[in-house]
């Protein structure tokens, strides 16, 4: 086994990545429930590859063949049903997964300097996770698999002059049809691999820096010496065998969710399965009741809440890119003098709290049919969304002067507030009622003082961080 | 301040509570629908061999399979439940062909081997007890929960005929709507009410079987997985507990 | 410090320590195994693959003797022979030249564990794949000396790599195929028709 070893170490260095890496890698002792969401998502990427290959030896990407090739795999095939559950269940789980792991990383400052590229190289992920969803949800060639694809790559033609090209350049044709079928299957397929890449960019980023934890405090800064090195940080604890034993546990007790959801509930009450799905796509009628799958629902719904103006309806799809956009922008958006939330002001929690509500709320405008009273909401919380990042430098300032750019997110703050008053009471034709007018905009007031206004003149002050990390 | 903005979320949360009550209106009557009940599923079995087969097919459902959960020998299905040369492992198709549907109906009878997820049992179980004799429409009949459906009522010997009974309401804006409330038999079929009503439970559970016939393994996969990795959790838990005395 | 803390040796934490990880790896390898299961089986042949191997029947009264006719059972080619008396009396004087000449491997139901290898004497089914590498043999039923063979007694050549079989599909000795050719589970539905695929049922 020794001289295997050394075999190997002489041609490939294992033993020193294996120890650099993993015995040896030291991460802050304090990491609570929030820090089991980076393991988990691995694992379920992994679940979702192994899966998927096993589906693709039996799904046929045609057209006519396509919803049959699914139902082929649910009956048919044995312990097929299972396979194909288990990736219907791991990708809404991926993105519960790794929604609590962007929550995380809001919560605790994990983005800031000098994580900047880890978050990035996170954000990218999430947008290749978003992407391989929305190739893969075509494939059972259900109604909502049509339906829904349809009026996504439409959002694609509303962009000026390139959109109509554009559109129908992803299609490959006119409308969804066969063609993008096969294609949307041949990229699904691709994408995960891409995914593992960024993972793997993702990770060796994150060990460069090392972990951040609850407190935000550099490890590596404070004091050195531990029990299993003296030049370790001394609150830094070997990732084996106690971070894998943890993350051990997390993963089981995760499986135990996951795959009691795939044994009991597997479609989740239509939200992981929508019903319509159950019927073969349909070019000729769409059902009544179309949403995209809960995980994009919040992007929907901002998309749906702004108005078309001047002719287009670009304005909305932008406001959607903008949002998510906003952040890749937000480790320079934060300018605190603290990283963690636990040593933040009220204000800031008070946010990031507002921020969590409004990711939800948007989330389930996004499913409801659009009424009066759901659009001035939606509009209401989109605003809310823009303006968690564009006042992110105010109150987070703590006394710091503000520098340009923030005072320009800062007016572009205000005139969005009121172009949105104004849009209310004058511009919206058979609009919201008096009462709904009047508190939507007493709210919205409210926010722009509490999140933009009111640090200003009455700076919070920060908490003082402590010097070693806390239990 | 904590309570503060405690009082401001539930402000914010305000609206979206107002919102959340209201819906659709076609009341559905409710069954305790299951499918474990062998009995009731054989005769959902037969009823829809014999009356929904020879216009849906159910293209994802094998006989042998059928066979198999439903504790039929493959001998009386051969026998019972092919009227042709199709083979017992053949999927449960109809020889009627769309065509032929498109030219009767207006429409293609749709395949029936997901209806019980498509739709609700309860809508199913109402659907199929409510139809009713319209001479407005092509095939004479009507039903009340799928207004104008192309579909003729195929067991109206076995139901008899009905005749809807109507409710006039005024509503806010002052409208007259005309709303079916109930039904009243005008000529008895070859069952009462309640046989029909049984039977009608009988073949929703069938559909909602054939639905996805791996249910009840699915159920049964889960209990021994969860309690394996209950037992699993307990002891990785243990072990954690045991390497985390170490960090102080 | 309480009690417990006393008792931990370091050797009682190592034990303890052992225990539980042999238990942790126990537990995750039977999950792993367990979440295999599935996934591997789903790679198994599938209800349609099955369906397509249910049992066919054929219609043998239009067979002469010394006809052969193939038909396709679970993807496979099964040849019907009906082997003329002569074929038959040489079938007896061939031992000294096959590998198994009694059919003591287990290529065929008990029912054709005989020296004609069939149910009637006469109608010979074959599953048409040799047991060396799965090609089709050829049917000879000529007799005497051909380019393959001196003393050539009727049987079937596999091209691929010049595997024997008499007309009882048995091997012959000294070619690469290991086994007689498998007889498929068959019975006789009346005089005129046969049912591959389902086992005669026993009398």
């Amino acid at each position: 086994m020794k001289a295997l070893m050394q075999w190997i170490d002489e041609r490939f260095p294992l033993s020193s990545v294996v120890r650099e890496h993993i015995t040896e890698y030291y991460a802050p002792k304090n990491f609570n429930f929030w820090y089991f969401f980076g393991s988990l998502a691995t694992l379920v990427l992994v679940l979702q590859i192994v899966t998927g290959i096993l589906l693709a030896m039996n799904y046929k990407p045609d057209a006519d063949l396509a919803f049959a090739s699914v139902e082929y795999i649910m009956r048919d095939v044995w312990g097929g049903w299972f396979v194909r559950y288990m990736h219907s269940t791991g990708a809404s789980m991926f993105f519960v997964v790794i929604y609590l792991h962007m929550f995380r990383a809001l919560m605790y400052g994990s983005y800031r300097s000098p994580r900047e590229l880890i978050w990035i190289i996170g954000m990218v992920i999430y947008l290749a996770m978003m992407v391989s969803a929305f190739l893969g949800y075509l494939l059972p060639w259900g109604q909502m698999s049509y339906w829904g694809a349809q009026v996504i790559v439409n959002l694609f033609e509303t962009l000026p002059i390139i959109g109509g090209p554009l559109s129908e350049w992803i299609r490959g044709d006119y409308v969804i049809s066969d063609i993008t079928l096969n294609r949307f299957y041949a990229l699904h397929y691709l994408v995960p691999f891409i995914l593992a890449g960024l993972v793997f960019l993702h990770l060796v980023a994150l060990h460069k820096t090392g972990s951040n934890n609850p407190d935000g405090i550099e490890i590596k800064k404070g004091p050195k010496g531990n029990r299993w090195s003296d030049s370790a940080p001394k609150d830094g604890i070997p990732f084996h065998p106690y971070y894998t034993v943890k993350d051990l546990l997390g993963a089981v007790v995760f499986m135990a969710i996951f795959l009691a959801i795939v044994f009991f509930m597997p479609e989740m009450f239509g939200f992981f399965i929508e019903k319509p799905n159950f019927e073969p796509a349909n070019p000729l009628k769409t059902p009544e009741h179309i949403a995209p799958v809960w995980y994009f629902t919040p992007y929907y719904a901002i998309l749906r809440a702004i108005p078309s103006f001047a002719g287009t309806q670009v304005w909305g799809v932008l406001a959607m890119f903008i949002s998510i956009a906003l952040f890749f922008v937000l480790p320079w958006l934060d300018r605190s003098p603290v990283r963690s939330v636990r040593y933040k002001g009220p204000t800031t929690r008070l946010a990031l709290g507002l921020f969590v509500i409004t990711f939800l709320v948007l989330g389930w405008l996004g499913i409801q049919p659009p009424t009066t009273s759901l659009t001035i909401m939606s509009q209401f919380f989109t605003l809310l969304y823009m303006l968690f990042f564009l006042l992110f430098p105010c109150f987070s300032s703590a006394g710091q002067p503000l520098p340009l750019f923030a005072k320009g997110l800062l007016a572009i703050s205000i005139f969005s507030v009121l172009a949105t008053i104004v849009y209310w009471w004058f511009l919206w034709s058979g609009g919201p009622t008096f009462t709904q007018k009047i508190s939507y905009t007493a709210l919205t007031v409210l926010v722009l003082y509490l999140l933009g206004i009111k640090p200003l003149i009455k700076p919070e002050l920060t908490k003082t961080v402590p010097e070693r990390l806390t239990k | 301040m904590k309570y503060r903005s405690l009082l401001l979320i539930v402000v914010f949360l305000m609206p979206v509570s107002l919102q959340a009550a209201s819906g659709y209106d076609v009341k559905l009557d409710h069954y305790e629908y299951s499918d474990k009940d062998k009995n009731s599923l054989q005769s959902g079995a037969r009823l829809f061999v014999n009356y929904c087969l020879s216009c849906h097919s159910a293209h994802f459902m094998r006989y042998n399979r059928m066979a198999r959960d439903l504790g039929i020998p493959e001998q009386v299905v051969r026998d019972n439940m092919i009227f042709d040369d199709r083979k017992v492992a053949d999927p449960m198709t109809t020889t009627f062909s769309t065509e032929d549907g498109e030219e009767w109906f207006g429409i293609a009878p749709p395949d029936l081997s997901l209806i019980g997820k498509l739709r609700d049992p309860d809508w199913l179980y109402t659907f199929l007890r409510s139809f009713y004799k319209d001479d407005s429409t092509v095939s004479g009949w009507n039903n009340s929960v799928f207004p104008n459906v192309a579909m003729p009522h195929a067991m109206w010997t076995k139901q008899g005929i009905q005749k809807p009974i109507y409710t006039t309401s005024v509503n806010d804006a002052g409208y007259e709507t005309k709303k079916i409330t109930g039904f009243e038999l005008v000529r008895d079929g070859t069952m009462t009410q309640e046989e029909f009503d049984h039977a009608m439970e009988d073949l929703t559970n069938f559909l909602y079987y054939m639905a996805e016939p791996n249910r009840q393994d699915r159920i049964q996969w889960g209990v021994w997985t969860m309690f394996f990795l209950l037992v699993f959790a307990v002891v990785a838990w243990f072990l954690k507990k045991e390497f985390w005395r170490d960090v102080h | 410090m309480t009690d417990e803390d006393v008792e931990m040796t370091e050797e009682n934490v190592n034990t303890k320590r052992r225990l539980l990880t042999i238990a942790t790896t126990g537990f995750g390898l039977a999950g792993a195994a367990g979440l295999a299961v599935p996934f591997a089986g789903s790679l198994l042949p599938s209800e349609r693959a099955k369906a397509a191997g249910a049992p066919i029947e054929v219609d043998i009264s239009k067979l002469e003797p010394g006809q052969q006719v193939t038909v396709e059972w679970r993807g496979k080619p099964v040849w019907i022979i009906q082997r003329t008396p002569e074929a038959l009396e040489l079938l007896q004087g061939m031992a000294d030249r096959l590998i198994d000449p009694d059919s003591n491997s287990n290529q065929q139901p008990e029912y054709a564990q005989n020296p004609t290898r069939s149910i009637r004497q006469d109608i010979l089914v074959l599953v048409g794949i040799c047991t060396h590498l799965g090609c089709s043999p050829q049917y000879h039923p000529e007799i005497g000396s051909v380019t393959f063979d001196e003393d050539w007694r009727g049987g079937f050549l596999c091209v691929c790599h010049g595997s024997k079989f008499d007309l009882a599909g048995r091997v012959y000795a000294g070619v690469p195929a290991p086994n007689n050719l498998e007889v498929p589970p068959h019975r006789y539905l009346d005089d005129n028709r046969i049912l591959i695929g389902l086992d005669q049922e026993a009398s």
